[in-house]
């Protein structure tokens, strides 16, 4: 069992070599058109994408039996299963290949291996037609293949190792639709906002490593203790960079709504459920450096109070379904980042595993959604309950998991952050000011989610359908299908993932405050209810206008994007411009300079050359009453 | 005992290149399995010797010979090979042998491509290249200061002649500036040479390693390790001593940008591993601050020029200066860890940007230029493989762990957080977090330049170099309209002869529009291997680190 991990991390890897080379030679041993060898290579590589998954999954489930939902329930952590392949010598601290699964790790790869089985079965029928499906499954193969690198790593820099592929199948699978210069933009600055943040992330495994001599966790979270608390705070603020961009926290959050411009079952695997999820796991791993480093927890309950809030208003005003759930993601991420800060780790990940399963869900209901409207506009929905009726029920669980409608499982989670946050204005590791910012903004939250998502629910499935007659789509949307509902494939998945949507609440024993939990369900129904009366009052007109005069700068998320391009991705550029002219003048100017003097000052000589005979004749007797002058002079 | 072993692996080229001097008609028709055969021999004692390599004692000389040579100079003829130089030796026949099956097999659109017979000058060719892979190799073996300055100095004319004959449009200015400088940097080496000699009497460079600077002065060992290492840093490049290096790759052919950039600059970088650091340590812990802060410069420096690079080649040879800047960096920190990171960051880089060069010269190719918007943008459309590998090197040339560019760059940066106890700490964490911020920079002119070239759609109707009836006629419209810097060159000899369009393999992929062929046979021969070892190196770091690690230690014996 000792090599479970291994197995479960090596298996997607082999899958996603096997399916990039192997699936992409439709002329390999078998006769027929073009159209059936190509048919015949798309489900090779859907086996080499599904069971290799599967098989991961089960090795998941099998290392999570034993401790189950230990991690959940607080219970002293038990004994990590898992060994040391070797260690690498670097001259200095050595890397050791340490691949284990303890009680965090354990649950979160149940997770990563089930969302991606889900997602890698309903992307056979979501890119039915595509060409590139074999590298795109098998990019998800590599993906689900880091993410459990990440998950089960022993040691810091393996995990970055993880850490980092993920990134790039993230860039990959973002700009799967290349076609369309603006997803290929979108996935060069989902790539580019991380990575700055993954630079402060290695950094801070550094200092983390070197002063803990070991870049084992186990070690590096025994040596905390000893540890100053200027290392510490370096180390944490450092690695919440890292944090920030993955987990897309403000102020790296803008790469996000962006990176929708994927395929819809990598937003909800990558995007929604798993890799954006990162960032809070690695704060849950390191936590007890974390709960050392005051000034940092304090830094994370304001980002989280900003980016839950900021998030929330900004979902409220999209009118992209995906950008909706985009947003939620942000505000939702920000929650758990909030209980960290609050000092509950059990409570972030609680959140973390239902807000996996919901948002996946809902992702996944919006893909079905998409496919069939043929459009990711909200605008375009619309009564769309009669027609999808499966997805119209799978999709309300989603909404009411996210909202927390009792007994949804995102009551439970949200319900144990929310006293987390409470408790921490009286006696926690924040500060006074902050733990009331965070505490006031995840209410406000409440609220807020309570209506975006049921402005999203209304506008699509309820009112009048809006049925507009569509052009033929554009490679980057989806694609159109007469069918009445989505292809089995699309909707076993949706099915099997409402189950723990509804019911993972109940995981790990019901502990719920009473008080906190009314307060939470009466603010949702007053965020719901205002945008449902004014919902009521004209229902093809978009709700979103209780916003008012903040609605444009809810639509384009404060304006945070215009203000970095301002002042960083224009300067940069035209930095660039000024090193290429100043290399061209100055630096190769000199180069060049320094030729022509040598050749001017070479003409110079050459005057004397000028094959004059009298000339040299001259010169010589010049020279020759020199020397004699001088040697009588000097003798 | 196998002392034969460096010395046949000097002699195969040499008799390949003295053969083709003494019968230069005879062979004229088996030229194309010449080189290949004797580049193949000399690779596979390369690998015989990285096989029979005792890789327990890694960080001492094996293989050695030593044998006086001009007694008058105290010269000797002293090779060998230890954990530092191993790797390079064989990465360096490696990629001549490479070089080689793209020639042999190419057909005869690239100039220089040993079909071409009429307008290529193949004898020639060959006989450059393999004079070249003698200097190459030697600079690797060579134990003794003045040997070694032989044959880096040997490799330059090859090289000249390399740019200056089968290079692009403006070849004879890139080729003389290449020389010149560098000529120049050697100069001043040889006067640094010079002096560790007058001071300590040998020229030994195992000897003056084991001396660790003992019998110079402080003041001599900062003199001699600026002269050593401005000589080796014109070659690298270093910043600001760079400039001959964008022209020289533009210009250059395919396989002399590839092995220019996978060979020649690991000769700058080496130099600083075998000669300076070892021999002159308290020279090194005196300008070791500055040669780190060159080194970020030109990390930074050399991202933004590339940021706004149009040319392909031009943009991959600037990519070379911010590399080089990392394997410096790594140097400067005179820790093993850093200097580990710069030796694994030099082969890496050898492998990388000799694939990319390789791409480069394909893209030309077909295209007819390398002007970026003058490709129009989707390559992943129109050649989905050719496209697919250049994602895959400019993928693996950012850094993403799991290939071979990632661990030299984190190692070098781990080394600058902990630096040497004599150097400034403060000072080499803002280089660490300049050189961060440099690899952030590295990502986003790749990204962009993979976005320009191979997303998008193809915008307009690409030039067909495999025209049905060749004729000036046929001139690819960029180079017609004097767009690219290089089109109208390229063009023109490409014009000289035209393969059959009829030439079918059996399976041709629907995409391969307007005539143009993904990638061919002969292309992958050459990349697959380069491939395949980013792809071990990067997943299995330990096969470097291992070799390279008790060599290190050893060289820094006298500072730590």
């Amino acid at each position: 069992m000792t090599i479970f991990p291994l197995l479960a991390v090596l298996l997607p890897f082999v899958a996603a070599f096997a399916g990039l080379l192997l699936s992409r030679r439709p002329h390999f041993r078998s006769p027929g058109t073009p159209e059936t060898r190509r048919a015949a290579g798309r489900r090779r590589a859907a086996w080499f994408a599904v069971f290799p998954t599967a098989a991961s999954a089960v090795l998941a489930t099998w290392l999570a039996w034993g401790p189950g939902f230990a991690f959940l329930e607080g219970a002293s952590p038990g004994e990590p299963v898992g060994r040391t392949y070797g260690t690498i010598v670097t001259g200095g601290i050595p890397i050791s290949l340490t691949l284990q699964a303890d009680d965090l790790s354990a649950i979160l790869g149940v997770l990563v291996t089930f969302v991606a089985l889900a997602v890698q079965v309903y992307s056979v029928g979501y890119l039915h037609d595509d060409p590139r499906y074999p590298s795109y499954s098998a990019f998800i193969s590599l993906f689900t293949s880091a993410m459990l690198l990440v998950v089960y790593a022993g040691d810091l820099l393996v995990l970055y190792v993880g850490w980092e592929i993920m990134g790039l199948c993230s860039y990959l699978l973002i700009g799967h639709w290349w076609e369309d210069r603006a997803n290929s933009r979108a996935a060069v600055k989902a790539f580019l906002v991380t990575r700055l943040g993954d630079v402060g992330f290695l950094f801070g495994i550094f200092v983390l490593g070197v002063s803990a001599g070991s870049f084992r966790i186990a070690d590096v979270l025994a040596k905390v203790p000893e540890m100053s608390a200027g290392t510490l705070v370096a180390a944490t603020m450092l690695l919440l960079a890292g944090v920030a961009g993955k987990s897309a926290q403000v102020p790296l959050h803008t790469w996000l709504p962006d990176a929708m411009a994927g395929p819809t079952p990598i937003s909800a695997l990558i995007h929604a459920a798993t890799m954006v999820a990162a960032g809070i796991f690695i704060v849950a791993r390191l936590f007890p450096a974390f709960l050392a480093a005051r000034p940092t927890l304090d830094v994370l309950a304001v980002i989280a109070a900003l980016g839950m809030l900021g998030a929330a208003l900004a979902a409220l005003a999209q009118d992209d379904l995906k950008r909706v759930l985009a947003y939620s993601t942000v505000s939702q991420l920000a929650y758990m980042a909030g209980g960290l800060a609050a000092g509950s780790d059990s409570a972030a990940i609680f959140h973390l595993l239902t807000h996996g399963a919901f948002k996946a869900l809902l992702f996944l209901c919006a893909g079905a959604v998409i496919h069939h409207v043929g459009s990711n506009l909200m605008s375009q929905m619309g009564g769309l309950r009669r027609t999808l009726p499966v997805t119209f029920v799978t999709m309300t669980v989603g909404f009411a998991a996210l909202t927390g409608i009792p007994p949804a499982s995102g009551f439970f989670s949200k319900d144990a952050l929310l006293l987390t946050m409470e408790r921490a204005l009286t006696g926690g590791r924040l500060t006074d000011a902050a733990a009331l910012l965070l505490y006031g903004c995840a209410l406000a939250t409440v609220a807020v989610t309570g209506a975006y998502a049921t402005r999203a629910w209304l506008r699509t499935f309820l009112g009048e359908a809006r049925v507009v007659a569509l052009p033929e789509p554009e490679p980057g949307t989806a694609h159109v299908v007469d069918v009445r509902e989505a292809p089995r494939t699309m909707l076993v998945p949706i099915v099997l993932l409402a189950v723990p949507a509804l019911l993972l609440g109940f995981a790990g024993g019901v502990h719920l405050d009473l008080g906190v939990a009314a307060i939470s369900v009466v603010l949702t129904l007053l965020g719901g209810g205002v945008v449902y009366a004014f919902w009521r009052g004209d229902p093809a007109a978009d709700p979103a206008r209780v916003l008012g005069p903040f609605l444009g700068p809810c639509e384009r998320a404060f304006y945070v994007d215009g203000l970095y391009a301002a002042v960083f991705v224009r300067p940069v550029l035209a930095l660039a411009r000024l090193v290429v002219r100043t290399d061209d003048r100055v630096v190769d100017g000199a180069v060049r300079g320094s030729g022509r003097t040598m050749q001017g000052l070479s003409g110079m000589l050459r005057l004397v050359q000028n094959g004059n005979v009298q000339l040299y004749v001259t010169g010589l007797l010049a020279g020759v009453l020199l020397i004699v002058v001088g040697a009588v002079v000097f003798a | 005992m196998m002392g034969w072993l460096p010395v046949a692996l000097l002699a195969v080229p040499l008799l390949g290149a003295s053969l083709l001097l003494i019968s230069p008609g005879s062979l004229r028709p088996v030229l194309r399995v010449y080189g290949l055969a004797f580049s193949g021999l000399t690779l596979a004692l390369a690998v015989m010797l990285a096989a029979t390599f005792d890789y327990a004692q890694a960080a001492r000389p094996q293989f050695t010979v030593d044998q006086p040579w001009i007694p008058g100079l105290d010269l000797r003829f002293h090779l060998g090979v230890d954990g530092i130089s191993l790797p390079l030796v064989v990465l360096t026949a490696l990629l001549t042998f490479l070089c080689f099956a793209y020639l042999s097999w190419g057909d005869a659109r690239g100039p220089g491509q040993l079909r071409a017979s009429a307008t290529g000058r193949p004898r020639a060719l060959v006989f450059t290249l393999l004079v070249l892979e003698v200097g190459m190799i030697g600079t690797f073996l060579a134990l003794d200061l003045l040997l070694f300055f032989v044959f880096f100095e040997i490799v330059l004319i090859p090289m000249y002649f390399l740019i200056a004959i089968w290079g692009g449009r403006g070849r004879r200015g890139a080729a003389i500036k290449f020389i010149l400088y560098t000529l120049l940097g050697s100069v001043v080496m040889l006067l640094g040479l010079l002096l560790i000699w007058s001071q300590t009497g040998t020229l030994d460079i195992v000897a003056l390693g084991q001396a660790h600077g003992a019998g110079m002065s402080r003041a001599v060992q900062i003199l001699a390790f600026a002269a050593v290492g401005i000589g080796l840093a014109v070659k690298t490049p270093m910043w600001p001593l760079h400039t001959w290096l964008p022209d020289a790759h533009t210009e250059a052919p395919t396989v002399g940008s590839v092995l220019l950039a996978g060979v020649l600059l690991k000769m700058g970088t080496y130099g600083f591993a075998r000669i300076a650091i070892p021999v002159l340590p308290e020279g090194a812990v005196a300008i070791a601050p500055w040669l780190g802060a060159l080194a970020v410069v030109g990390i930074v420096y050399g991202s933004l020029a590339c940021l706004a690079q149009r040319d392909l080649k031009r943009m991959i040879a600037y990519s070379s200066v911010g590399h080089m800047g990392f394997v410096l960096l790594g140097f400067a920190t005179l820790t093993t860890v850093g200097i580990n990171g710069a030796l694994f960051a030099n082969v890496a880089h050898g492998l990388i940007t000799g694939l990319l060069f390789f791409l480069a010269g394909a893209i030309k190719e077909r295209y007819g230029t390398a002007d970026m918007p003058s490709l129009g943008g989707g390559m992943l459309a129109t050649l989905p493989h050719l496209g697919a590998v250049l994602t895959f090197a400019a993928i693996a040339s950012l850094g993403i762990p799991g290939l071979a560019g990632f661990w030299g760059e984190m190692l070098s940066l781990l080394g600058a957080f902990q630096p040497a106890e004599a150097l400034p700490r403060g000072l080499f964490l803002v280089f660490m977090v300049i050189g961060g911020l440099g690899a952030v920079l590295t990502a986003a002119y790749f990204l962009v330049m993979l976005s320009r070239v191979t997303h998008g759609l193809p915008a307009r109707t690409v030039p067909s170099l495999v025209a049905t009836h060749p004729g000036p006629a046929e001139e690819p419209p960029a180079s017609a309209a004097g767009l690219g810097p290089d089109g109208p060159g390229a063009g023109a000899e490409a014009a000289g002869e035209r393969p059959e369009a009829s030439e079918t393999e059996p399976f041709v992929p629907e995409a391969t529009i307007e005539g143009m062929r993904d990638i061919r046979g002969y292309e992958l021969v050459a990349w697959v291997p380069l491939i395949v070892l980013i792809l071990v190196f990067g997943l299995w770091p330990k096969l470097l680190l291992s070799l390279t690690t008790p060599a290190v230690q050893t060289l820094l014996g006298a500072l730590s």
